[in-house]
This record gives structure tokens, C-alpha cells and sequence, in this order.
């Protein structure tokens, strides 16, 4: 797989294309232009980014108020403060006042890595997936991002976009039909299916590759959209393979996994099933590739996983 | 409007509000006739909005910050012709877009509030893009006294300030008295005017249930150019009524019947006054 940018550049970069056509495009930012790529964005369109300091709250308020008025914002900040310290004004600023503000959280799940617990997102789908009219989307690759990025700025309702900072290898072609709320198939498999989200979409279709040498058949779907979740491919997917696996960078409580199994279970599906996430407890420290290693969710960590639930099915 | 007509119609309106609340046996009473007078001045004497240029980006914008008072602004917006006043008479019954805080479902009402701290950033982010798109319009949000000690306002003065933002008018309805008693014994606010002063408004002091003093006020605005304007009113909670005045029990004591008899006699005794002067 070719690497790319960082979905941040990607996210960044999209903006930079969007704002260009539309003086109302605003990006409202809490002293993290820095931290979320944006520093060309506001050299080159120094009147559509508004700055609020480190006022998360006020972060998410404020773009309420311009959205209210007619402007496309896109309201910026590590994932972690914008989805805990802003959740109330997610609530009611946006998503129950139903201003459509494309709440975007930056260096999500892990990404901060060594910086602890404090900087992890690991609660932003559980949290948010419990509030009513806000779509959560997580991209995988550049394309994905872009295509989110665009799909929100068009979209015309509240979104949540979350992604990393790493560079991520290319998973789609160029022109992929890209719809929130539609999942992609990036393989087709009999034995297992891989739904994954965000950045473990990549390991989840390394994994995929790996099985297929030892001989088990294995999909992989990439489940960008959180909410609302593309029950129609999930459904597909778990009655035309033995055994379905789900794959996140956040907790194992209320995110992508048990979205899949309460939707599998009230189907009447009882199909072999795992949720790989980052489990309940003190995130072990290290790097964003180490976390990730440290709980399996590597090309073959998830490949050991897979051959044993399909196993077992 | 006259200063009469605009009394008059303050005797109106509480008589209103304890009715519907009366009938829905739940509101906020001290209040929403703090703030009635305040309401009244805005929408009938200082805002360009009515239902007629609602959908006009230009309209001016009104957040209630101090959303649980919002039986004022319902009654307020009936007036105004937004919608009829009976259906005032569906107040949080099962389905009612009238319930015990504002909503955009409600005509006439721009952002859903309740959860204290919220308005004043919303209204930063109305003014903001005024600025911006340089419309005339000016954003109005009325603030509780006890909701100051949320620490999001106080992050949306900071904005408000250092972008400049005169086309803002913060309202303080200064009743001195909250849920649990009086502001100063809860965790005390003052001095206010300095601290609205440090954070760089344009401050000023009225008698927020004297509509006289309410329209001056407005009629000063902007205070000082490039400075938020900020209004310290100092109101009666519970305005109107002389057994409900200053009484920290009726935050959101609901009138019994005798009790709403008692208070629309009194204000039925200041409506026939006031019709002599006029």
C-alpha cells in the first residue's frame, strides 16, 4: 500500500480547496491551528479563520452563533477537548438547536500517544452516538478524509469528523462513490469479515492480505460512518461470512463494535463476533503504534484474532 | 409606542404569565417577571424583528441565555404576533412545542437554550459574523444573574472583547437572587461592573424594570465604539407582584388559585391606573 499524507493534510488541505470557492466557509479554531495543520489555510485565507483561544466551549458556542448566521463552520480541536470540555454545547448549541456545525476532532483516539490519557479520545463515539442528530464520521485514508470533509461541507446538518495525525497508506481509488452514513467494501471474504473504522482500517486490510495467504477467505469493510451506521453492508457482510470482527480506535464501550452487535443481535444474527478496541482500563503508554500493537490491533494481531473467532465459529 | 403604552403592556404580560404558568402548573415565575420589562422594551420598542422579516439576515437577533424564563418570551413573542396567544394554553403538555425552555420549534425564537452559560457565546458568534459580512443587525442576550458564575460566559466576554464586538448588547438581569438564594450568599458576583469592566465592555447601570430608564438605555447603544455593551439591570425578581416580590421561593413556585386571584388583582388595579393616565 503507497503511504500518503497525514489525514490531518488532507483535512487541511480540502479546506484550503472549499474556502477558496466559498467566502463563508469559516474555520473557528482554539489556538490549534498549529496542532490541526492549518497555518497555510490562514495565510491563505486570513479572514475565513476565527480564533477563540483555548476555549473549547466557547469553541463550539461561538460556531453555533456563526452557523446561526449563515456560515459553513468548521470548528477545529484535538478530539479529546472538543468531545469532553464541549459536549454540552455539542448537545444543545448544535446538534439539539440543530446549527449545522462540522465539528471536526483532531489527533483522535490515540494519536497523542505518550501525551496520556489526558490527550486520548477514546469515549467520543460512546458519548456522542447518544445525542440526536449529529453524524460521526471517522476516515481512514486521505481520500476518505477528503471526501468527508467535502460530504460535511455539504451536507448542511451537525457532523462529527474525528481523525489522526500519522501519514496513512491509500486504500481507495481515486473517484470511490464516498456517501456518510454508506460503508465501503474493501474486500470480500466467506470465512471472516474485518468491519473497521478510522486508522485501523489499514492493519484490518493488511490482516486481510495475511489470511488470505494462510487461506482464509477474509472482507474487509471499511465503516467510516459511525452514525448513522450502514446497516444494510453490515447485515451483508455478517450473513455471507462465518465471522465478523470489528475493529477501533476507542474504547470497547459504545463505540463501532456494540453499534455492530445491536444491530447483529436485534437481526436475529448470531454470528461468531469480536470487538477489538482499546479495552477498559489504564491505556498502556507508549506511541500510537505501540498502543495499537500492544492491544492487537497490528496486520497480525487482527489476522490472530480473525483465525480464531473464525475458528470457533 | 409611548412609555405609557409600553407600561401597560408590561401589566399585560405578567398578567400572562401567571396565567399560563397557573394553567401548567410549572415555570419560573420570579423570573420571568424579572425580565418582563426588559423583554417588553426590546420587542416593542429597540429590536427590528417580527414575524413579517423573521427569514431576513439583516433582522436583529435575540438569544435568552436564561432560557428557564421563558414564559416572558413566550408571552412576548404571542404579542408580537408570532403566533397566537392561545396557544400559550398548550404550555408543556405532552407534544406542546411550548415547553419549559426555548426552542427553535417555537416561531420567533433563534437558538434552542436552557443549559446556563450558553447564550453569550452563541450571541459572540451571531455578532461575529455581522461583523464580518458588515450587516447592521445587533445581537441581544439576556443573561441570569446567578448563571455569571459559569465559566463560559466569561470565555465568550474575552471573545467578545477582542473582536470588538459593538453590534453585541448583554443584558444582565440583575435580581440578586437564585435558586438557592441570594446571589451574594451562593458565590458572591460583585462587584459585577468591575469585573464586566476588566473584561472589556462598555458597562452600564440601569433600573431594569423602569421602562423609561430601559429605553434611554437602549437608545445609548452603542456605548462606546469597538466595546461589547453590557447592561447591568437591576431588576425585582418576581417584579409586579406584591406577595411574589423578592421571595426565593418563587424561582419556580407555581401560583394557587387564590394566589393568581390575589396577583391578577393587583396588576388589574395598576392597568386601571395607568389607563386613567393615558
Amino acid at each position: 500500500m503507497e503511504l500518503g499524507k497525514p489525514n490531518l493534510e488532507a483535512f487541511a488541505d480540502t479546506l484550503i480547496a472549499l474556502g477558496q470557492q466559498d467566502r463563508d466557509l469559516l474555520v473557528v479554531t482554539s489556538d490549534s491551528r498549529g496542532s490541526g495543520k492549518l497555518a497555510p489555510f490562514a495565510q491563505t485565507l486570513p479572514d475565513q479563520i476565527v480564533e477563540v483561544g483555548i476555549a473549547e466551549q466557547n469553541l463550539v458556542g461561538i460556531s453555533a452563533g456563526l452557523a446561526a448566521a449563515g456560515k459553513k463552520v468548521f470548528a477545529v480541536s484535538p478530539a479529546c477537548f472538543l468531545t469532553a470540555r464541549s459536549l454540552e454545547q455539542i448537545k444543545n448549541d448544535v446538534a439539539y438547536s440543530d446549527q449545522p456545525v462540522r465539528l471536526v476532532g483532531i489527533s483522535a483516539g490515540v494519536s497523542y500517544g505518550a501525551l496520556g490519557s489526558t490527550h486520548h479520545s477514546l469515549h467520543d463515539f460512546a458519548a456522542l452516538r447518544a445525542i440526536h442528530n449529529l453524524a460521526i464520521v471517522a476516515p481512514a485514508d486521505n481520500f476518505e478524509t477528503q471526501a468527508a470533509i467535502t460530504a460535511a461541507y455539504h451536507a448542511g446538518r451537525p457532523v462529527y469528523l474525528r481523525f489522526g495525525k500519522k501519514p496513512m497508506p491509500h486504500l481507495h481509488a481515486e473517484g470511490t462513490p464516498f456517501e456518510i452514513g454508506r460503508a465501503i467494501p474493501l474486500a470480500t471474504g466467506s470465512d471472516v469479515t474485518l468491519i473497521a473504522t478510522g486508522e485501523t482500517v489499514a492493519p484490518a486490510l493488511q490482516a486481510s492480505q495475511i489470511l488470505g495467504m494462510q487461506g482464509v477467505s477474509a472482507g474487509v469493510l471499511s465503516m467510516h460512518t459511525i452514525k448513522p451506521l450502514d446497516t444494510a453492508a453490515l447485515l451483508d457482510v455478517a450473513q455471507r461470512s462465518k465471522a465478523v470482527i470489528t475493529v477501533e480506535e476507542h474504547s470497547v464501550y459504545g463505540g463501532l463494535g456494540e453499534a455492530c452487535a445491536a444491530v447483529l443481535i436485534q437481526h436475529g444474527i448470531r454470528t461468531a463476533f469480536k470487538i477489538v478496541a482499546i479495552p477498559d482500563e489504564y491505556t498502556v503508554t507508549g506511541s500510537q503504534a505501540e498502543i495499537f500493537a500492544h492491544y492487537g490491533i497490528t496486520p497480525e494481531g487482527l489476522a490472530s484474532t480473525a483465525r480464531h473467532c473464525s475458528n470457533s465459529s | 409606542m409611548t412609555e405609557l403604552e409600553l407600561r401597560l403592556k408590561s401589566v399585560q404580560y405578567r398578567k400572562t404569565i401567571l396565567r399560563i404558568i397557573h394553567r401548567a402548573q410549572a415555570g419560573h415565575t420570579g423570573g420571568s417577571l424579572s425580565c418582563t420589562d426588559i423583554l417588553n422594551v426590546l420587542y416593542n420598542h429597540v429590536m427590528d424583528v417580527s414575524p413579517e422579516n423573521f427569514d431576513d439576515p439583516n433582522r436583529d437577533r435575540y438569544i435568552q441565555s436564561k432560557g428557564h424564563s421563558v414564559e416572558a418570551l413566550y408571552t412576548v413573542l404571542a404579542d408580537r404576533g408570532f403566533y397566537p396567544v392561545e396557544a400559550l394554553d398548550t404550555l408543556n403538555q405532552y407534544q406542546s412545542h411550548f415547553i419549559g425552555h426555548p426552542t427553535r420549534k417555537v416561531n420567533g425564537i433563534e437558538q434552542n437554550t436552557g443549559a446556563l452559560g450558553h447564550g453569550l457565546s452563541v450571541a459572540v458568534g451571531l455578532a461575529l459574523a455581522a461583523k464580518q459580512d458588515g450587516r447592521p443587525y445587533r445581537v441581544f442576550t439576556l443573561l441570569g444573574d446567578g448563571e455569571l458564575t459559569e465559566g463560559s460566559s466569561w470565555e465568550a466576554s474575552m471573545t467578545a472583547a477582542h473582536y470588538r464586538l459593538d453590534n453585541l448588547v448583554v443584558i444582565v438581569d440583575r435580581n440578586g437572587l437564585q435558586i438557592t438564594g441570594p446571589t451574594e450568599q451562593v458565590v458572591a458576583l460583585e462587584s459585577l461592573e468591575d469585573k464586566f469592566l476588566a473584561f472589556g465592555y462598555a458597562v452600564r447601570s440601569c433600573d431594569g424594570n423602569d421602562i423609561a430608564a430601559l429605553v434611554r438605555m437602549f437608545e445609548q447603544v452603542p456605548f462606546e465604539p469597538g466595546k461589547p455593551n453590557l447592561i447591568l439591570a437591576q431588576t425585582v425578581k418576581g417584579k409586579g407582584v406584591s406577595f411574589i416580590e423578592n421571595q426565593i421561593k418563587w424561582h419556580h413556585r407555581v401560583p394557587t388559585d387564590d394566589e393568581l386571584a390575589r396577583a391578577l388583582a393587583e396588576l388589574e388595579q395598576a392597568e386601571r391606573e395607568l389607563k386613567v393616565m393615558a
